[in-house]
C-alpha cells in the first residue's frame, strides 16, 4: 500500500480536480495540491532516481529542503530541470517527469550503479579519473560519460522564451516568512503604523498551521489563521516570493513567481519579478527545517520527514500510507503521529528517549498511537518502497543500538530535531552558534537592523513563537518610531516538555548499513567518515570532497548530521567542528530574473549622434564604439563592401575632401579663474600661454607616469576651455577631473561640465576642404590668414531655412588640410546636410571609421590602440611634448629607470618586404630567426595605405623603436593563424613628414 | 548591496557610485621627488576594520564622498563631501 487521498480534511479544493501529466501518465490532483502531494495522493512512490547510485527515491519532505522528489517540468524551451516537486503548485495541464533514469524512473538501467556503490564513494572520481599520468584531457573525456550516467536533469538548450521584471521596493519592515511568527509580527507592526512587506515562498499563508488541528492562543488553528490573514490589509503581502539572499546594507533579494502556477498565463505577463528590497529593518521569521536521522536505507520511497507527513495529512488531506512508523528523539514529532492516527493511519511512534514526555504520550495514546519508548529505526526494508522497518534499542549515549525486531509498515516518518533556518542571516557573515540544550545551531550575533523570531530562533511551541514574534515586531516599531507598543509581550522562550536526545545516526555493531546524510547528492554516513579518515578534517573540505549540502540543497537537509558525524569521527565537539558557509540563493532563481528586461537590444543603451539618421538614410554601415554607433563606411553604391569603400574614402580625402562625424569625441567645459592652471597641472604640455581662440594638442599621464589620454583643447576665453578627449575615455576623463577638483586640489577655482552631448561635430578634411567650407559658410574667414593652423573662429553656416552659429577650428587628424566644425547638437542634422552638399560640390563625400583609421595610420598618429594603459610618452613618440619647466601629474614617476629605458617598445611603421603580403592586429614582432616568446613588439593597426604606395601598412611597437630598426627587417608572427610576414621597419612619420599638407 | 548615505541625495545603492580608492592618501606636491610619489601611489595600507574611502556619486549628484566603511563588516558609518568648500556651503558654513 502507498499514499492515498483521505476522504476528508486538508485545505485542498475537492470541487476542483486538476489533470496533470507525470512521466507520460495522466493523473488527477486537486486545486491547492503541490506536485508532491498529488503524486502521493495517486499512490506514486518512486518519483526519481538518485544522482549517483540511481536508487529509487520518493517524496521526502514538504518544502524546499526536498532531496528525493527532484523533477523536470515543462517542455521545449520552458523545460526546467532539478525542481523540487514539493514546491511546484499543481495546475491543469502540468507536465513533469522524473530524473536520472533511463528508460524511466520505474525501470532504470543505471540502477546497477547501486550494486557497484563501493566504487562511487567520496572522492572516487578524483582518485580514478584524475591524477598523475591522466591529466586534464583524460578527465574531460571521462567527465562527459560520468555526467551522463550520474548527472542532474537536462536543461533546455533554447533561449529562455519568458521575460522577467526587476522591481525596487522600499519599506519600514520586511518580514520574511508567513508562518505564525511572520503573520503575528506583520500584523502588529502594520497596526503600529509601519509600512510592512511580508514575503512568503509558499502559495499559502500560515506555514505549518495550514490545516493544523492544534490550538493557537486558545483558538482552533484555522480560526486563528483566518483572523491573522484578514488583519493584513495594510501589509504588502507577496506570496510565491522567496527571499533568497540577505546582502550588505540589509538589502534583500526576493524572487516572486508570477505565472509558473497558471495553466494559461498571459503571454505578455512576466514569469517572475526579481525584487530588490531595501527595508529599514528586517525580521526573519523563516522557521526551522526538520532534519532526519541516518539509519539503514533511510532514503527508500516511503521514508520522509515526520513534519512532512503532518503537512500532507493536515494541509493536503493525503495519507502517506496506511501503516506508519514515526521515529523521533524529541517532542516535535508527536503532532505528526497524532495527525496520522486521527486520519485513520495505523501509527507506531518510536521515541528514542526511555522516558517520553508524559502529557504528549498520554495524548498520543488516547488517539490510538502505539508508543514505543527507547526504540530507534535501524534499517528500512523494501526496494521500491518501504514494506517493513527493522527497529532496536539504543545501547549507548550515541546512536549505537541493538537490533530487536521488524515492524511491518508502508511509510516511515523521521525527525531528528529541527534546525532553525538561519541561512539568510548567515549570508551577512555571522556564524550560527551551537546550542547543546536544543541540539541545533541558533543564529549568532545579528547585524544591525536584522532580527529573527520564532522557530528561526529555536522557539518551538506555537504560542511562544507568536509572543516572541510580537516582541520582535515591537522592537522594530520602537527602533523606527521611538514609541514602545503597549500590546507587546516580553520575548518568551518556548522549548519542549522534555529535552531532545540528540540522535544523528543509528548504528549496529557488525551490521553494514547504507545510511544517507544528503540524499540529493547520495552522500552517506560512510562517505563522511571516509573524508575524515582521509584527512578532510575541516568541515569546508569535507563538504567539497563529499558534495554534502552543495548545489540546490545549500545545507538544508544533512548539514547538521554531517558535521555531527565529522565531529564524532574527529573526536571533537560540534562547535569545534564548525558549520559550512551558507550562500545565496536560498533556493534557485532563474538566471533570466537577474537580467530582467536587459536582454538583447535592451542589454545596454545605444548612443546615436544627431547626424546618425542622415548617415543611416544614405546607407552607411555602423560600428560600435563603446555605446556609440559610428559610421563605419559609406557605400558609394548599394553593396559596396568595407574593403573597397574605405580605400576609396581614404583616397578621396587625400585627393579632394571628405567629412566625418566626430560628435562622439569627449568634450569637457573647463571654466573658472584657475582653469589654465588646472590644465597645466594635468597635461604634460603647457596651456597657460595658449592664446584665446587657439587650440592645442595635449597628452596627460596617470600618477604612475603612463599615458592616460590625449586630445585637443580649445581656449574660448581667458577663463574658459573646451577640452576634447578620445571617445572611449570621455567618461573616465570627466570623472578624473572631478576627482582632482574635489579631493586633491579643492582650492582651485574651476568648474567642469560634460559638453559631449551639447555639441555636434564634423571634421572636413582634404585639399578641397577650405573650398568646401567657403561654399557652406554664410560668414567666417577660413583662409590661411583668417584661420591659421590650430586657430578657432566663430562663423555662420548656411542651412536650408537660414543660418546657424558654428565654431570652426583648424585641426587635422588625417594629416590633410582639415577643419572641425561644431554646432549646438540640435543643429546637427542641418549642419550635416549643409556640409555634405558643399563637400560633394568639391568632388568629395562622407567617410567612416575605417577610412579614418587608414588615414591616421598613414600619418602615424596614435590612438587608444597605442595609448593602451601600458605605454609612456616616449613609447608613443610624444616625448618631445613634455614640458621641462613645469610639473604635471605623472612627471615624478615617469622618471623611473624602467620608464625611460631606451629599448622599450616604441611606435613604428611596418611594411611587408614582399608586396601584397599582409599581417594582423595583435600579431607579435620578432627578430628574424627568433620567432618565440613574446617577441620584441606588437602590431596595433594594419591598413591598406593608398597614400604610401597602396600596399599594406602596419603601425605598432618594436623594442628600441625606429631609431634602432629603421630600414631593417623583422618578422611579424601570428601563431594563431600560422602566418609569418617579413616586414621593413620605418619611422611612423613617412607621410608628409614636414606637415606641409595640413599647414597649407 | 552597500547603501551609501550621500549627504546630498540620501541613502543610495553602491551601484550608483564608483570606488576611487583610499581616501587617507595625501598626494605630494607635483614637484615633489620621485620617492614621495612612489610612496603615495604604490605603498598603500590594507586595513582590516575602519577605513576611509573615496567614492564618486557617478549616477547621482556626482559629488566625491569620503565614506567611512569597515572593511571587515562592510558597515558604513558615515559619508561626507570630499571637497571642504562644498561641505561648508551645504552645512551652513561649517567645514
Amino acid at each position: 500500500m502507498s499514499g492515498y487521498r483521505l476522504r476528508e480534511g486538508g485545505t485542498v479544493d475537492r470541487a476542483r480536480p486538476l489533470r496533470f501529466d507525470w512521466d507520460g501518465l495522466t493523473l488527477t490532483g486537486l486545486a491547492g495540491d503541490t506536485l508532491a502531494s498529488a503524486l502521493l495522493a495517486n499512490g506514486v512512490r518512486v518519483v526519481g532516481r538518485s544522482f549517483k547510485y540511481h536508487r529509487p527515491r520518493g517524496v521526502m519532505s514538504a518544502g524546499p529542503e526536498e532531496g528525493g522528489a527532484i523533477v523536470t517540468t515543462g517542455r521545449h524551451a520552458r523545460r526546467v530541470p532539478n525542481e523540487k516537486a514539493t514546491g511546484i503548485e499543481l495546475f491543469d495541464g502540468l507536465k513533469a517527469e522524473g530524473q536520472n533514469a533511463w528508460p524511466g524512473v520505474r525501470f532504470d538501467i543505471g540502477e546497477v550503479n547501486d550494486l557497484l556503490s563501493r566504487f562511487f564513494a567520496a572522492g572516487f572520481y578524483y582518485k580514478t579519473f584524475m591524477g598523475p599520468g591522466r591529466g586534464t584531457w583524460a578527465w574531460m573525456q571521462f567527465e562527459k560519460l560520468i555526467r551522463r550516467a550520474a548527472g542532474m536533469g537536462t536543461a533546455s538548450r533554447d533561449p529562455d522564451p519568458d521575460h522577467y521584471d526587476i522591481a525596487h521596493d522600499f519599506c519600514d519592515l520586511l518580514v520574511v516568512g508567513a508562518g505564525p511568527a511572520g503573520l503575528a509580527a506583520a500584523r502588529l507592526a502594520a497596526e503600529e503604523g509601519l509600512d510592512v512587506m511580508l514575503v512568503e515562498q509558499d502559495f499559502g499563508l500560515g506555514g505549518r498551521l495550514i490545516g493544523s488541528a492544534e490550538t493557537v492562543e486558545g483558538r482552533a488553528a484555522p480560526e486563528w489563521l483566518g483572523a491573522a490573514c484578514k488583519s493584513l490589509e495594510r501589509v504588502r503581502v507577496l506570496k510565491r516570493a522567496t527571499a533568497f539572499g540577505l546582502y550588505d546594507g540589509n538589502v534583500v533579494g526576493v524572487y516572486q513567481r508570477l505565472t509558473d502556477h497558471l495553466a494559461n498565463p498571459d503571454p505578455q505577463a512576466p514569469r517572475g519579478v526579481l525584487r530588490i528590497v531595501r527595508p529599514r529593518r528586517v525580521l526573519l521569521a523563516t522557521g526551522a527545517i526538520e532534519r532526519p536521522v541516518a539509519f539503514g536505507n533511510n532514503d527508500r520511497p516511503g521514508v520522509m520527514l515526520a513534519g512532512a507527513m503532518e503537512t500532507y495529512v493536515n494541509r493536503f488531506g493525503v495519507a502517506p500510507g496506511s501503516r506508519a512508523v514515526v521515529a523521533t528523539c524529541h517532542d516535535g514529532a508527536y503532532p505528526a503521529a497524532l495527525a496520522l492516527a486521527r486520519a485513520g493511519v495505523s501509527t507506531t511512534l518510536l521515541d528514542a528517549r526511555e522516558v517520553p514526555p508524559q502529557q504528549l504520550a498520554a495524548e498520543a495514546e488516547a488517539e490510538g498511537v502505539r508508543l514505543m519508548a527507547g526504540f530507534v529505526p535501524i534499517e528500512a526494508r523494501g526496494r521500491r518502497g518501504v514494506r517493513a522497518l527493522q527497529i532496536g534499542r539504543l545501547t549507548g549515549r550515541g546512536g549505537e543500538a541493538r537490533s530487536e525486531r521488524e515492524l511491518g509498515c508502508d511509510c516511515v516518518g523521521v525527525s531528528g530535531g529541527w534546525s532553525p533556518a538561519v541561512h539568510l542571516v548567515s549570508h551577512r557573515g555571522p556564524k550560527p552558534a551551537w546550542s547543546d540544550e536544543l541540539a541545533c545551531f541558533l543564529p549568532g550575533a545579528t547585524p544591525a537592523g536584522v532580527a529573527l523570531a520564532g522557530a528561526a530562533r529555536g522557539i518551538w511551541q506555537t504560542d511562544a513563537v507568536i509572543a516572541n514574534a510580537r516582541a520582535a515586531a515591537a522592537e522594530a516599531v520602537e527602533a523606527l518610531t521611538s514609541r514602545r507598543p503597549k500590546a507587546a509581550a516580553p520575548a518568551a522562550s518556548g522549548g519542549w516538555e522534555a529535552p531532545i536526545r540528540p540522535l544523528w545516526e543509528v548504528t549496529v555493531e557488525g551490521l553494514k548499513l547504507k545510511s544517507f546524510v544528503d540524499p540529493q547528492h547520495d552522500v552517506t554516513t560512510a562517505d563522511v567518515r571516509q573524508a575524515a579518515r582521509e584527512g578532510y578534517a575541516s568541515v569546508e573540505h569535507m563538504k567539497r570532497y563529499t558534495t554534502l549540502g552543495m548545489a540546490t540543497d545549500q545545507g538544508k537537509v544533512g548539514n547538521v548530521i554531517g558535521l555531527a558525524l565529522l565531529a564524532d569521527a574527529l573526536g571533537q565537539s560540534v562547535p569545534e567542528t564548525g558549520l559550512t558557509t551558507f550562500r545565496p540563493p536560498f533556493t534557485p532563481v532563474p538566471i533570466g530574473a537577474f537580467a530582467g528586461r536587459a536582454r538583447g537590444h535592451h542589454w545596454q543603451p545605444e548612443r546615436r549622434t544627431p547626424m546618425h539618421d542622415a548617415q543611416a538614410d544614405a546607407g552607411a554601415a555602423f560600428i560600435d564604439a563603446g555605446l556609440w554607433k559610428r559610421a563605419w563606411w559609406h557605400p558609394a553604391h548599394p553593396g559596396e563592401d568595407l574593403n573597397t569603400a574605405y580605400v576609396r574614402e581614404a583616397r578621396m580625402v587625400r585627393e579632394t575632401c571628405g567629412m566625418v562625424d566626430v560628435t562622439t569625441l569627449g568634450k569637457i567645459a573647463v571654466q573658472g579663474p584657475d582653469a589654465a592652471e588646472f590644465l597645466d597641472r594635468i597635461y604634460v604640455n603647457g596651456f597657460a600661454r595658449l592664446p584665446v581662440m587657439k587650440c592645442r594638442y595635449g597628452v596627460n599621464l596617470r600618477d604612475d607616469g603612463v599615458v592616460m589620454d590625449d586630445g585637443v583643447t580649445w581656449r574660448l576665453a581667458e577663463d574658459e576651455f573646451l577640452v576634447t578627449c578620445t571617445t572611449a575615455n570621455a567618461a573616465k576623463m570627466m570623472a578624473w577631473f572631478e576627482n582632482l577638483l574635489a579631493f586633491r586640489w579643492p582650492a582651485l577655482r574651476v568648474h567642469v561640465a560634460s559638453a559631449t552631448d551639447q555639441w555636434a561635430g564634423v571634421a572636413v578634411a582634404g585639399p578641397r576642404a577650405r573650398a568646401a567650407l567657403g561654399r557652406a559658410l554664410a560668414a567666417g574667414d577660413v583662409s590661411n590668414e583668417g584661420l591659421p593652423f590650430m586657430g578657432i573662429i566663430h562663423a555662420r553656416l548656411r542651412v536650408a531655412d537660414g543660418e546657424i552659429p558654428v565654431m570652426v577650428a583648424r585641426i587635422s587628424f588625417s594629416g590633410e588640410l582639415a577643419f572641425e566644425v561644431y554646432a549646438p547638437a540640435g543643429f546637427g542634422p542641418a549642419m550635416w546636410a549643409a556640409l555634405i552638399e558643399a563637400v560633394r560640390a568639391e568632388g568629395g563625400g562622407p567617410y567612416g571609421m575605417e577610412a579614418l583609421g587608414a588615414l591616421r595610420i598613414e600619418k602615424g598618429h596614435v590612438t587608444g590602440a597605442e595609448l593602451d594603459g601600458r605605454t609612456t610618452l616616449g613609447d608613443c613618440g610624444l616625448g618631445r611634448m613634455a614640458s621641462k619647466t613645469k610639473p604635471y601629474i605623472g612627471k615624478a614617476l615617469s622618471g623611473r629607470p624602467e620608464m625611460a629605458r631606451p629599448d622599450r617598445p616604441q611606435v613604428a611603421h611596418f611594411m611587408p618586404v614582399t608586396e601584397g603580403e599582409t599581417f594582423s592586429i595583435g600579431a607579435i614582432v620578432c627578430r628574424e630567426g627568433e620567432v618565440r616568446g613574446h617577441g620584441i613588439g606588437w602590431i596595433t593597426g594594419v591598413t591598406a595605405a593608398p597614400a604610401l604606395g597602396g600596399g599594406w601598412l602596419g603601425i605598432g611597437f618594436v623594442a628600441g623603436g625606429p631609431a634602432a630598426w629603421e630600414g631593417k627587417t623583422v618578422v611579424i608572427a601570428d601563431p594563431i593563424r600560422g602566418r609569418e610576414t617579413r616586414v621593413r621597419v620605418a619611422s611612423p612619420h613617412q607621410f608628409d613628414p614636414k606637415g606641409e599638407r595640413m599647414h597649407a | 548591496m552597500l547603501r551609501i548615505p550621500c549627504p546630498f541625495c540620501g541613502p543610495r545603492d553602491h551601484a550608483e557610485f564608483s570606488y576611487e580608492g583610499d581616501a587617507s592618501v595625501t598626494y605630494p606636491p607635483l614637484d615633489a621627488p620621485e620617492e614621495a610619489w612612489f610612496e603615495a601611489v604604490f605603498l598603500r595600507e590594507n586595513p582590516r576594520g575602519p577605513a576611509e574611502e573615496l567614492w564618486h556619486h557617478l549616477y547621482g549628484c556626482r559629488a566625491h564622498l569620503i565614506v567611512e566603511r569597515d572593511t571587515l563588516t562592510h558597515e558604513i558609518t558615515g559619508a561626507r563631501f570630499a571637497n571642504p568648500a562644498i561641505r561648508a556651503a551645504l552645512s551652513g558654513g561649517e567645514a
